[in-house]
């Protein structure tokens, strides 16, 4: 809203003096060059505008968390600073099994979708097969389809091969960390091809000429390559898996409840700081984690390209 | 690329267990759902597959036919205005100069697909309910035009004489910021991916021949970012038909999407075969629509 006024009272004036317009891009930084015609982006409406709807999109998550430190058990208007909830969802022993819950499902799946990954791109990107169309099409499907499609085909089947329900800690998480394994590294995947399109293969060549077998060229040539975008599949699987409700919801069982669905049933409760505060430490670890998986995928496009 | 055959130690163990996972864990479910879905329910457990047509029968009973079309009035609309919204943020970002803000403003727009899609959801009642910032900057505009109005004593006559806020949460309406609001970042992506890679020598002939802006946006840089409209806009619709959370949340009494009917069969009408008859209308759906994005794109060569 803010953004928005200012705008509304500054767009007139540049227009009006094209000097102050000039004076105010050299102040941000932008140099003296005049605007060309496809200077789009220097349009203040278009900042405007773009200023306002991110500041729609932060906002809600913005309050959600300032909240989570607000003394009210009601939580509608501003009481004063604690972190009572903090200590209070740390106390509730539900709701901090369901956060190892998740950590367990997302490390496990973490491991087994960056290497599954891994291999599906390393094959993709390799060599030529009969079927290799059909084989790119099956390790992007997950990609595509509805996530509550997966989640019910993965309830009914795990129903009918008689999965046990009656297992204990962690074998209790398999059969999410199977589902999760299945729509998370086909997003490995993506992430690895696009770094191996870089890869330059006389290096290879190189290894393969002085010796090395076709293992040791993997291991010793390919994989330290790889390293960036296998961080980055791992920090995007990590993710993918932690905050996963829909596939979750279907395949959880009352003893295998992951952090996504205790807040989901808290907030069918009744709404209350609590969930602010579970919440808030869900947003810092997958926001940190995305983070580092972007940071990583950066340095993936200097090699060969632009 | 080299020939699977000459390699093969290193082929078979590198192709077989990704295809094996997915073969196991995600085609034998689907099939399953889809034989299901051609299933008659005999009893609370027992469902006998006959082939029968009857669970895709009843999704075009009036009942659910009304939840479908419903479906998608609402999520249509929603991916319009994510769209409308979408695509001057993603010009933006596509024309800006300077690298720096252009990473920085990715990352705005990535950084949400990180937040629990749940966590977003919930952070907009505290946004919508009636003691929210949204309706408190409503009641200071009332207060305000209550007061103007009531110097010249038309105030309790055009505006009432007491507030009452807007009632947004538990609504169709909240129903459709949510959408928005969860699947916006899904619209910006593709879009910048497209606007970004427009040929920028095009728009420069445009208006070197004389075309004005405007003009040369409608004729020039929206054919050529049809496709990532396209793509922005199935990756929005069809997947928001599923969120059966969205309306759990959000929506009122009326508010249910196809997701919530296939989600109900599931979990607690225990209508197995009707529930996959349902998800794979939604399959069905999503196919056609990919299929359709293939063939615009073959025929305009390309594009994101």
């Amino acid at each position: 809203m803010t953004a928005s006024s200012l705008e509304a009272e500054r767009a007139p004036a540049a227009a009006r003096r094209p000097g102050r317009a000039r004076r105010v891009a050299r102040a941000l930084g932008r140099g003296e060059e005049a605007r060309g015609p496809l200077d789009y982006a220097r349009s203040w409406w278009l900042r405007g505008f773009a200023a306002a709807v991110f500041l729609a999109l932060y906002a809600p998550i913005a309050m959600l968390i300032v909240f989570s430190f607000n003394d009210s058990r009601r939580n509608i208007v501003w009481q004063g600073f604690t972190t009572d909830y903090y200590v209070k969802a740390w106390n509730n022993a539900e709701l901090i099994q369901a956060f190892v819950n998740s950590l367990t499902i997302a490390a496990t799946s973490t491991l087994v979708s960056t290497i599954l990954g891994t291999c599906a791109a390393l094959v993709l990107w390799r060599f030529r097969f009969p079927g290799r169309p059909l084989y790119e099409g099956l390790t992007s499907l997950p990609i595509v389809i509805p996530e509550i499609c997966m989640g019910v085909a993965m309830m009914a089947f795990f129903n009918r091969i008689g999965w046990p329900t009656d297992l204990g800690w962690p074998w209790v998480l398999g059969n999410i960390t199977i589902a999760h394994i299945a729509f998370s590294f086909p997003f490995v995947a993506i992430v690895v091809r696009a770094r191996l399109v870089g890869f330059n293969r006389e290096l290879e060549e190189a290894a393969r000429d002085l010796g090395a077998s076709e293992w040791q060229v993997l291991r010793d040539i390919v994989l330290p390559y790889l390293k960036p975008g296998l961080i980055a599949g791992a920090m995007i699987a990590f993710v993918l898996s932690l905050d996963d409700f829909v596939i979750t919801f279907f395949t959880a069982g009352p003893n295998s409840v992951t952090l996504p669905i205790k807040i989901f049933s808290m907030i069918r409760f009744g709404v209350t700081p609590e969930i602010n505060a579970a919440s808030t430490i869900l947003i810092l670890i997958t926001v940190a984690a995305t983070v580092v998986g972007v940071a990583m995928q950066r340095p993936g496009h200097d090699p060969g390209k632009e | 690329m080299d020939d699977w055959k000459r390699n093969q130690r290193i082929f078979w163990p590198l192709a077989l267990p990704p295809a094996v996972w997915l073969l196991v864990f995600f085609l034998v479910p689907l099939s399953l759902i889809w034989v299901l879905s051609f299933g008659e329910k005999l009893g609370i457990q027992e469902i006998a597959t006959t082939w029968t047509l009857d669970n895709y029968a009843k999704a075009v009973e009036p009942l659910y036919a009304s939840i479908l079309w419903k479906s998608l009035r609402i999520c249509g609309l929603a991916t319009l205005i994510c769209l409308l919204v979408g695509y001057p943020v993603a010009f933006l970002i596509a024309f800006l100069r300077s690298s720096m803000w252009k990473a920085l403003l990715l990352l705005g727009v990535i950084i949400p697909f990180a937040i629990n899609i749940l966590v977003r959801t919930f952070s907009l009642i505290a946004v919508l309910r009636p003691t929210g910032p949204i309706n408190a900057a409503y009641e200071a505009l009332w207060n305000g035009a209550h007061a103007v109005l009531g110097v010249v004593g038309l105030g309790d006559a055009l505006l009432g004489e007491r507030f009452t806020p807007l009632m947004l949460m538990y609504s169709n309406t909240a129903v459709i910021v949510g959408i928005v609001f969860v699947f916006f970042p899904f619209m910006v992506l593709p879009l910048y991916a497209n606007i970004e890679k427009i040929d920028r020598s095009y728009l420069e002939a445009s208006l070197d021949l004389g075309a004005s802006h405007l003009r040369t946006f409608v004729s020039v840089i929206l054919p050529l970012t049809w496709h990532g409209i396209l793509s922005g806009v199935i990756i929005v619709f069809i997947p928001s038909l599923g969120y059966f959370f969205i309306p759990e949340i959000l929506g009122g009494a009326n508010s249910d999407l196809i997701g919530n009917v296939i989600e109900r069969q599931f979990k607690s009408a225990n209508n197995w075969p009707f529930g996959a008859a349902l998800s794979f209308l939604l399959m069905y759906a999503t196919f056609g629509a990919l299929a359709l994005r293939a063939v615009i794109a073959g025929r305009r060569g390309g594009g994101a």
